[in-house]
């Protein structure tokens, strides 16, 4: 079986740093991966160069998407073909308002696969209901695009934004951090809707606690830009207990 | 020899160029200004004395004056004697036959645009008389001013069917000697606007230059006279978001208002003239002298503005806050692109007590353009109680642009309260990049983000107004990230 997502002996940097270093990993449609690791092993850096972000310079390796070659593509490309990227720290783009960005994010995707464009009506209506699922005030649909946001909130647009756009892979990188435990709650029942055959999800966390709520089926754990070791949901509950520190012994040794 | 000797002497030494003793049926002087050519203007013009006079005291005044140069603006001297200054019911026979004779750059701006089909060919300067049906919008539109009594039409007409009024208000808040280009356009102006409205009459429809269509081309030196009497309310529209075809490169206007007790007067503009090409070549200069009084009690006058054109733009529109209670308000969009250079801002000067001013200034530059706020706020030891809040904030597409806030506070009154904020941020490649991950194209993603900037000043200009100036900062924007 094809994989969504396949990397092959990632390599990439940023400036003189290099940040990954030989990343290999089949994501299957259909799973749920987490990758796990300390700050710093290269957790961002792998979801930034996934989605494209400029700075980041792949000097060798390969990333095949749905079959094609990901890194040919612009990074708006990318999500049109269905690549979400939920940030870490979500920016703020004042005066702009959250629904309109949003409809017009899904109409490009839209447009992209020659389908007609939602009108501002039907689309209000969407994006309601999905508002609902998050458990956010409507207010939030008409403000700024995380303006003033507090960064549970912000995590929570991310994902409402992501329940809207339909992505194919969704990569959520640290989507856990700054939530309470209630936020937490809402954020994965969010992920857990999205899960279907057709999908698959990168989940990209320092903590076990999102995996309590959203079960992965496979878990990673990086470190110094590369996969020590790759296992199944216990792997996770290990690392919750054990740490990080044997793993990176027992690749240094 | 001083530089006014030798300009005086190189007006003399012209002396006999211009040969027009017989010719006062001419369309187009020589060029060159002086008291000929001024009296010729006049009398092509049937203008009453007292208007000849002034203009005459004008020019004097102009001829001891030096341009000035304390704005943040490079540009080349300009020739002043080298400008023709009056070619009148300019002959159309000039301009392009047909569309296919127009800049296909500047037809394709229209198509981004939206201007209706009809339209494009009046804008680009088509010698087609009657290419769209405009006469009956016209009378109708005239039809329901004259009832509610508002005067508006053509300045020159203006002198002829109400001198009173003109003699009473012209120059008495720009006066002819305020600046070097308020005294050349008070010498030399050609037409503009006048309105009128009565007391207590609210204009029952928004003011537009672009229905004046019997003046569509109002030459370099517009002059425009606003008077809203007392309790009167009048929302007046210049411009046009639509680039208009011009060959004059210098451009010196005059706008005065004047709103009496309790009377409303709010001005909006979008200019959007042709800022040179991406090199920097060509485009108009623009240098501005617009002010308005708020004389009576209680009135109000309030400017918002987008400003998108010109290769250079010097303008400060302004409110002297007389009245007690009165209110100036200042909204502004200034964009710059590729090598344009715009120094901008506003005065507002409190005189009345109690008078209140808000100053909203939005500055965007891209490419190598140069983007300058500059502001007075002036309270006066009668204006007790006055109040300012003032607003100025900078973005910045591109790491070859700048932006600049010069902002002066004058307070001689201890109860004034005067507020100043001021911001500069950069188009973040973080923002960018979110609007990339979502989907959208990069052209998408900066007009979004520009315009989010600008809301708070798009929201003041009226409805279909607001919605054309966001297509205008589009286009001019094109190209700027990338």
């Amino acid at each position: 079986m094809t994989s969504l997502l396949s990397i092959q002996n990632l390599h990439a940097r940023i400036g003189d740093r290099e940040v990954l270093r030989g990343i290999d990993l089949e994501v299957p449609a259909g799973e749920v991966h987490a990758i796990m690791g300390p700050n710093g092993s290269g957790k961002s850096s792998l979801s930034n160069v996934l989605g494209g972000k400029p700075g980041y310079e792949v000097t060798s390796g390969s990333v095949s998407y749905r079959g094609r070659d990901l890194l040919a593509l612009a990074p708006e490309e990318r999500a049109r073909e269905g690549l979400f990227l939920g940030f870490q720290y979500p920016v703020e783009i004042p005066g702009v308002n959250n629904t309109y960005l949003l409809r017009a994010a899904l109409n490009a995707s839209r447009r992209h696969r020659s389908q007609s464009e939602v009108d501002a009506y039907d689309f209000l209506e969407l994006v309601r209901g999905k508002a609902k699922l998050m458990k956010m005030d409507e207010s939030f649909l008409s403000r700024g695009v995380n303006e003033g946001f507090s960064g549970g909130e912000k995590k929570r647009n991310e994902i409402l934004q992501m329940l809207v756009l339909e992505p194919q892979l969704a990569v959520l990188d640290e989507t856990d951090s700054g939530l309470d435990i209630d936020a937490l709650k809402v954020v994965a029942d969010g992920i857990n809707s999205l899960r279907s055959p057709e999908r698959a999800i990168v989940l990209v966390t320092h903590y076990q606690r999102l995996l309590d709520h959203v079960a992965p089926d496979r878990v990673h754990v990086l470190a110094r830009g590369r996969i020590v070791k790759s296992g199944g949901p216990e792997l996770a509950r290990e690392l919750e207990q054990r740490g990080y520190d044997w793993l990176l012994e027992a690749e240094a040794a | 020899m001083s530089a006014q000797d030798s300009r005086l002497d190189s007006v003399l030494a012209r002396g006999y160029q211009h040969g027009f003793v017989t010719d006062i049926e001419s369309d187009t002087v020589p060029p060159g200004l002086d008291e000929e050519t001024i009296r010729f203007i006049s009398a092509k013009k049937k203008e009453p004395q007292f208007l000849l006079d002034w203009r005459l005291r004008a020019l004097e005044r102009w001829f001891t004056m030096k341009e000035p140069h304390w704005g943040k603006l490079q540009y080349k001297p300009i020739d002043y004697q080298g400008i023709s200054y009056y070619s009148a019911p300019k002959a159309k026979a000039d301009g392009p036959k047909s569309l296919s004779e127009v800049d296909p750059k500047l037809l394709a701006t229209y198509e981004k645009l939206g201007v209706p089909l009809h339209e494009r060919a009046r804008l680009a300067g088509v010698a087609v008389d009657a290419v769209f049906d405009s006469v009956s919008v016209a009378t109708t539109f005239k039809d329901r001013l004259a009832a509610a009594g508002v005067v508006f039409c053509p300045f020159s007409e203006a002198v002829q069917t109400h001198p009173e009024l003109v003699e009473q208000y012209l120059g008495t808040v720009v006066p002819y000697g305020d600046n070097f280009f308020a005294a050349l356009n008070s010498a030399a102006f050609t037409d503009g606007s006048f309105v009128y409205i009565p007391p207590g009459v609210r204009c029952p429809m928004e003011l537009s230059t672009y229905f004046r269509i019997n003046a569509a081309k109002t030459g370099q030196f517009e002059r425009t006279l606003i008077i809203a009497d007392k309790g009167s309310h009048v929302s007046y529209l210049e411009g046009c978001t639509a680039p208009m075809r011009d060959e004059n490169q210098l451009h010196a206007a005059v706008v005065e208002l004047v709103a009496l007790d309790d009377a409303e007067i709010k001005y909006s503009t979008v200019q959007n003239w042709y800022p040179g090409d991406e090199n920097g070549k060509g485009g108009i200069y623009n240098f501005v002298t617009k002010r308005g009084e708020c004389r009576g009690r209680n009135s109000k006058i309030s400017w918002t503005q987008v400003e998108t054109g010109s290769a250079i733009t010097w303008k400060y529109p302004s409110c002297v806050l007389r009245g007690e209670n009165s209110v100036g308000e200042f909204y502004s969009v200034a964009v710059t692109n590729n090598f344009q250079q715009a120094d901008t801002g506003t005065k507002m000067i409190h005189l009345g007590a109690n008078t209140r001013s808000t100053i909203i200034s939005k500055g965007i530059s891209a490419g190598h353009a140069h983007n300058t706020y500059r502001g007075l706020v002036s309270v006066m030891p009668s204006a007790t109680g006055a109040r300012n809040f003032t607003q100025c904030d900078s973005l910045l597409i591109g790491g070859h642009c700048g932006a600049h806030t010069v902002p002066y506070i004058e307070t001689k009154n201890p109860q004034a309260i005067v507020e100043h904020e001021a911001s500069t941020s950069r188009i973040g490649e973080d923002q960018l990049f979110y609007c990339l991950q979502r989907g959208l194209s990069e052209e998408d993603a900066v007009n979004m983000i520009v315009s989010g900037f600008c809301r708070t000043v798009l929201k003041e200009l009226p409805m279909e107004f607001a919605v054309e100036a966001q297509n205008l900062l589009a286009v001019s924007l094109e190209g700027a990230v990338g």
